[in-house]
């Protein structure tokens, strides 16, 4: 077996006349971490969109875990193994921690259909060992969501995609919104699942976060990759000249 | 514990202090409205309210007084029950009233007695003799069968065509008030069997009330099913995003929310020992009230059962005491929507202190 989690080839999005996404190839292996960058409308969300399957892609294939995969939805690429961390977070304001981290997927102590009995101490547990497991310090785990502060809330959201042994997890700017002090307990839960082998998809504006965190960085521009860069063969100033089309690796020459 | 005690920019927090459960208001507000009847009574009609002044009476309390609080409320706290669990999934339910109507029109024809004072019910309605004194199961599992139908009709309607619950269930309160109207061309069904009456006689419905409640307030808080209809009522998009079946999961609320009308319908029309297609016009509406007064919030997500049983207490005891006052029922409805309104008021008023505080 090889250890590629994922793969993409010819990866496309058109919506309409619009070419999104064009000829995509990508791929990450276990225990990488991935920098995609690109400009606002260089094509970064709409591929992380084909992958998770919250949009359906216009042609290309995707290779998952080693399968050539075509989730229907969401929730089965979620099932496969791929947790994304949307801006948006996807938490429940009035419940609190383990409500959240194992909402959809409750530990139970009887099973009786839709009134199967939570096992509310075997959640509670849990979430302490993942939260532990991903270093995040919530000061009290009872207290509802809306009561937490941003970065506080980007903890559980990272944490839950941590708690469940997912094969690949996905962050869409997931400091975009946090002050300095959340931004650095963000990173470090970041650095933690990287030591742990996660493999990691980090969609990231941060120069500094991306050179810190992740192995390669990926370049999206108009749509199309133009460059895959080794964290040691570059520098900012060179991403740059990527992202704004000063630049464009050789082997992707035709996409420019 | 160091990092238990700090947050995230070094903010402190305080374990000890946590915000107050939203249902100690509630019991205080209940506490509160007895108090005041309490000293009007003793000021203007030289009585308690709610203890016991007579000698031939032993006990401290005023028991009648008590039971007839808690009677008078337990038929809508039934309906309340349900619409309690439909407006914390984020929805709202206008047609329990009407399912009342129809479904005691329903379980009440099949409920019939042959025999009327020792002659033969010769007004035995919609079905003929034949039909007559059937066994109690039969009006029993009619009548839940018209409230399955008619909650499981709303739930698939909001779930699946995704118009507004509002919508949806004002269609079916209009459609239920017409079916209970035709069931009989709007003649009146009387003299149910002994062990139908039995259901709504005493302090039965009572019984059932706090049977229900207790039921629901454990379904909420330690099922499966009562999380995810916070979930749904919190974020309807986070819950389809962890995996929740979110229509499956409505029309299964509003299936529930018609069955607990229907049991209502039959407790009401064996406590009348009648079924008039009239019957429970308002009642969703006081249903609903119960519910906010007990703190429910109507943007769902939030309120617990015992919420809405101490919002069904509060009616009565206003009720109650407006009787013990001896004041018109004009001035008792006038009151009952300054207290609906007030509710949502004092609500609103805690939650955008509680969210200031991060």
């Amino acid at each position: 077996m090889s250890d590629i989690v994922l793969k993409t080839e010819n990866l496309t999005k058109h919506y309409g006349g619009v070419h999104a996404l064009e000829g995509a190839n990508f791929e990450i292996r276990r225990g990488e971490a991935v920098a995609i960058m690109g400009d606002n409308g260089a094509g970064k969300s709409t591929f992380v969109r084909q992958i998770t399957a919250v949009e359906q892609r216009t042609s290309g294939t995707i290779w998952f875990d080693g399968h050539d995969v075509a989730f229907k939805d969401p929730l089965e690429a979620r099932e496969a193994g791929i947790e994304t961390v949307f801006q948006n977070l996807a938490l429940a304001d009035h419940l609190n921690v383990p409500d959240n981290l194992f909402l959809g997927r409750e530990l139970v102590r009887f099973r009786l259909g839709p009134f199967s009995i939570l096992d509310y101490k075997a959640m509670r547990k849990a979430t302490l060992e993942g939260l532990q497991k991903t270093g995040v310090k919530i000061p009290n785990i009872n207290n509802t969501i809306q009561n937490m502060s941003g970065g506080q809330r980007q903890c559980v959201a990272i944490a839950r995609t941590a708690t469940f042994k997912s094969k690949l997890i996905i962050m869409d700017e997931p400091t975009a919104a946090l002050g300095v002090q959340e931004t650095a307990q963000v990173e470090n839960i970041l650095h933690t699942l990287k030591s742990q082998g996660e493999p990691v998809i980090l969609i990231s504006h941060n120069m500094r976060q991306v050179m810190e965190i992740c192995d390669r960085i990926v370049v999206f521009r108009r749509g199309r990759i133009v460059a895959n860069l080794r964290k040691e063969d570059t520098d900012g100033q060179d991403v740059v000249a990527y992202i704004t089309g000063a630049k464009t690796q050789e082997e992707y020459a035709g996409a420019a | 514990m160091t990092d238990t005690t700090h947050g995230i920019g070094g903010l402190t927090f305080d374990t000890k202090k946590r915000a107050l459960p939203p249902e100690l208001g509630v019991a205080l507000a209940l506490v509160l409205i007895v108090a005041i009847f309490e000293i009007l009574g003793r000021i203007f009609m030289h009585d308690s309210f709610l203890f016991n002044t007579r000698d031939s009476v032993d006990g401290l309390f005023n028991m009648a007084r008590l039971k007839i609080i808690i009677l008078q409320v337990s038929i809508i706290g039934i309906i309340a029950i349900g619409v309690t669990q439909v407006i914390i999934s984020g929805g709202i339910d206008l047609s329990s009233g009407s399912v009342v109507g129809a479904t005691a029109m329903i379980a009440m024809s099949f409920a019939q007695a042959g025999t009327v004072y020792g002659a033969e019910n010769t007004r035995a309605v919609f079905f003929t003799q034949g039909w007559v004194d059937l066994p109690l199961a039969v009006p029993l599992l009619v009548g839940l069968l018209c409230g399955l139908v008619a909650g499981g009709i709303n739930g698939l309607l909001i779930a699946y065509t995704r118009i507004p619950p509002f919508i949806a269930t004002l269609g079916m309160m209009v459609a239920a008030r017409g079916i209970a109207k035709w069931w009989t061309r709007g003649q009146p069904v009387s003299f149910p069997t002994e062990s139908y009456a039995a259901l709504g006689a005493g302090m039965t419905p009572v019984l059932i009330f706090a049977g229900v409640a207790i039921l629901f307030a454990l379904a909420l808080k330690y099922t499966v099913y009562g999380k995810h209809t916070y979930a749904i009522g919190s974020s309807e998009s986070a819950a389809r995003m962890s995996g929740i079946k979110v229509a499956r999961h409505k029309v299964l609320v509003y299936t529930i929310a018609g069955v607990l009308a229907a049991l209502a319908a039959i407790v009401l029309s064996s406590k009348n020992l009648t079924a008039q297609s009239g019957m429970g016009v308002m009642y969703e509406l006081d249903a609903i009230a119960m519910a906010v007064i007990g703190g429910i919030s109507l943007q769902g997500g939030r309120g617990s059962v015992l919420g809405t049983v101490l919002g069904a207490l509060i009616f009565g005891v206003i009720i109650s005491g407006f009787t013990f006052l001896k004041l018109d029922a004009y001035y008792q409805e006038m009151v009952k929507g300054v207290i609906i309104v007030g509710a949502v008021v004092l609500d609103q008023w805690r939650q955008s202190r509680h969210s200031d505080r991060i």
